[in-house]
């Protein structure tokens, strides 16, 4: 099957202390219809800049793309004018965000801002628009939708508000669904529903959904296919199940133990916390970025580029460590 | 003897406004009774709305108590004047969940650490600049970045220089309130890990707030679980974590994402707590999935049910 979306060796930079910052090197990935890709790594690992690469909404436009393609449905995106992106926004790709409260308009209410989306991109009447915004909010599980549609954003819960926002962005059918981080901002519970809710969109409309986390938690629970950014590049793509089960990458691994869990273990253990921070993209670099906090950084590591390992069923690994890191060792 | 800090029946109420001066109370904190030993480390988690983060603010006194008490050492804090908490302030300190803006944006580190030490009129100038790095290799940083302005950190490092500050007036008591939530989980492993080190070391108390039940096991010996403003269940974190036993906690429990766990659909009840509750029966009753009559009618109370793990819950 043909992948709605196809980003290859997608390079971006941006205007940085010293002159252009490369943000993104080299970002290459696939998404199938119905599956759902978890986006992983700390923050200024690109994953945000990624997702505004594919929505054409890098700040500076397109001039930040430079070099790389950007396949949706097997239509290039790189190039595209803010006019021809504006049919594809909203309608065939659409987006959620980690803080609904500054994507929803405070001064309108959630009726406004749903059928607007509906009569611009489907072109159907307000009365029409109006049904399907109820349709639509009773599918992500909202109990009064009559009463939800009149009420300003102020007025909802944290919770609520996501569900609106994921109810806007469904509205459509995309075939695209970016998510960036939609439950950070939540409790636990309700990040279960938002969770359950995605499940449900990507089960029942096949929509492809590229989910944005820094929590490999969330990300083991909701998708199928795992690809892990550090410092702009991709560290490791592959089956959810494989990388997790024996990460590939230094990172992933370290990035694993450093979740808290409470099934094994005492309490007051101490957690794996990833020595130093994410490289200032501004700074030359040279070698693997992941090196100097890496515990099996080699003399090799420091001076050249790691180069891509298969290491079989679609999970590849950009790492010098011949089949990549193995488990129990380093990293506990 | 009496407890180290101990908490009595705290309530707040706080009265809503709406058109045409019509209130409505919202019961924050319903009857709140906790007591903590030294050195100990409570953790607190529960939804937003339940209350938890209303029970900080109160025992910094950022916010007054309706009614209720708190004491430390013996010696009541909710109803002192201003003047008279002066000095008691210094001994409970707060870290609070967002470092972007609880730090402010026009004072340098230095100015930040220091500031707290010259309102309590302690140590010379030099003496305070000289404690401000000292504090700020504690908490893991440079002593270089006394010149440096918030913005110049990452949001991990903010919450360093927060603890920090915290510490500049040698509390027995830490209120962390969420301070990892807006963290990366790298980061939060670090933080989490420098707090359990600072614990260790200068023999603090802390009362740690948080809505994740996996990490409050890495800070504290005691869990508490709140709901709508009221304990439903306390105990040892591990026997918290390893045997719930009221049905909300089992609920968190659940929503906690793990590698390797599978994800359990929620319940379609379930919905968001508010502030309010209802005139009796139990405040879970909406949500529980083992309710009856009796929880309907009559409201449980804490209840001892194995050692040191009370529960109020009639379906035990």
């Amino acid at each position: 099957m043909e992948p709605i979306l196809q980003v290859s060796h997608l390079s971006v930079s941006l205007p940085g202390k010293n002159g252009p910052a490369p943000i993104l090197k080299d970002i290459s990935f696939s998404l199938k219809q119905g599956e759902i890709l978890g986006l992983v790594g700390e923050s200024g690992s690109g994953k945000s800049m990624t997702a505004f690469a594919v929505n054409q909404l890098l700040p500076g436009g397109g001039k930040s793309i430079t070099g790389g393609s950007v396949l949706f449905a097997g239509e290039e995106l790189t190039g595209k004018t803010e006019k021809q992106m504006q049919t594809f926004r909203g309608k065939d790709i659409a987006m959620i965000f980690q803080e609904p409260m500054t994507c929803l308009n405070p001064v309108f209410t959630v009726k406004r801002q749903m059928t607007d989306v509906i009569m611009i991109h489907e072109k159907r009447s307000r009365k029409e628009a109006e049904i399907q915004a109820a349709d639509m909010l009773k599918k992500v599980h909202i109990r009064d939708p009559e009463r939800t549609l009149s009420c300003y954003p102020y007025e909802l819960s944290g919770g609520m508000r996501q569900r609106v926002m994921i109810a806007i962005a469904l509205s459509c059918s995309p075939r695209l669904l970016i998510a960036d981080e939609p439950t950070t901002a939540l409790d636990v519970t309700v990040q279960a529903q938002i969770i359950f809710l995605l499940q449900e969109a990507c089960q029942e409309s096949g929509t492809g959904i590229i989910f944005i986390s820094h929590d490999l938690g969330v990300v083991s629970q909701l998708c199928s296919r795992i690809a892990v950014m550090y410092a702009g590049t991709m560290a490791e793509t592959g089956p959810a199940s494989e990388v997790l089960k024996a990460p590939g990458h230094p990172y992933t691994k370290a990035l694993l133990a450093a979740v808290p869990r409470f099934t094994s273990g005492g309490v007051r253990d101490r957690l794996y916390a990833i020595p130093g921070m994410v490289p200032d993209p501004s700074e030359i670099q040279r070698g693997c970025l992941f090196a100097p906090r890496c515990p099996h950084a080699m003399d090799i590591c420091r001076t050249e580029h790691p180069p891509i390992q298969n290491l079989g069923n679609q999970h590849q690994v950009s790492c010098f460590l011949e089949k990549g890191v193995s488990r129990g060792d380093g990293i506990s | 003897m009496t407890a180290f800090l101990e908490i009595k029946d705290l309530t707040k109420t706080f009265t809503l406004k709406g058109f045409f001066g019509k209130k409505t109370d919202v019961h924050a904190l319903n009857g709140i009774s906790l007591s903590v030993e030294k050195g100990e480390s409570l953790g607190i988690v529960g939804e937003s709305g339940c209350g938890k983060s209303t029970l900080a603010n109160l025992m910094v006194r950022l916010e007054e108590p309706t009614s209720g008490d708190i004491l430390l050492d013996g010696i009541s804090i909710a109803h002192k004047k201003e003047k008279e908490l002066r000095k008691l302030r210094s001994r409970i300190q707060i870290v609070f969940q967002d470092p972007y803006s609880s730090l402010s944006p026009r004072m340098t580190v230095e100015q930040i650490l220091t500031e707290p030490m010259q309102v309590m009129g302690q140590y010379t100038s030099r003496e305070r600049t000289e404690r401000a790095s000292e504090l700020l290799e504690l908490v893991g940083m440079r002593s270089s970045s006394l010149r440096k302005y918030p913005h110049e950190f990452s949001g991990g490092q903010r919450q360093r220089i927060s603890i920090a500050r915290a510490l500049t007036t040698e509390p027995d008591i830490l209120i962390l309130d969420e301070p990892t939530s807006a963290l990366d989980v790298s980061v939060q492993a670090q933080v989490l890990n420098l707090l359990t080190d600072i614990r260790e070391k200068m023999k603090l108390t802390y009362l740690f707030i948080s809505h994740n039940l996996a990490v409050v096991k890495y800070i504290s010996d005691r869990t508490a679980v709140m709901y709508k403003g009221r304990i439903v269940e306390i105990g040892p974190s591990l026997s918290i974590l390893t045997s719930p036993m009221h049905p909300y906690t089992k609920e968190l429990l659940a929503a906690v994402p793990i590698v390797g766990k599978p994800f359990c659909p929620p319940r379609e009840t379930a919905h968001e707590t508010g502030g309010t509750d209802a005139e009796r029966g139990c405040i879970y009753y909406d949500r529980c999935p083992i309710k009856d009559e009796k929880c309907r009618r009559e409201r449980p109370v804490l209840e001892e049910r194995q050692e040191d793990h009370e529960v109020s819950c009639w379906k035990l």
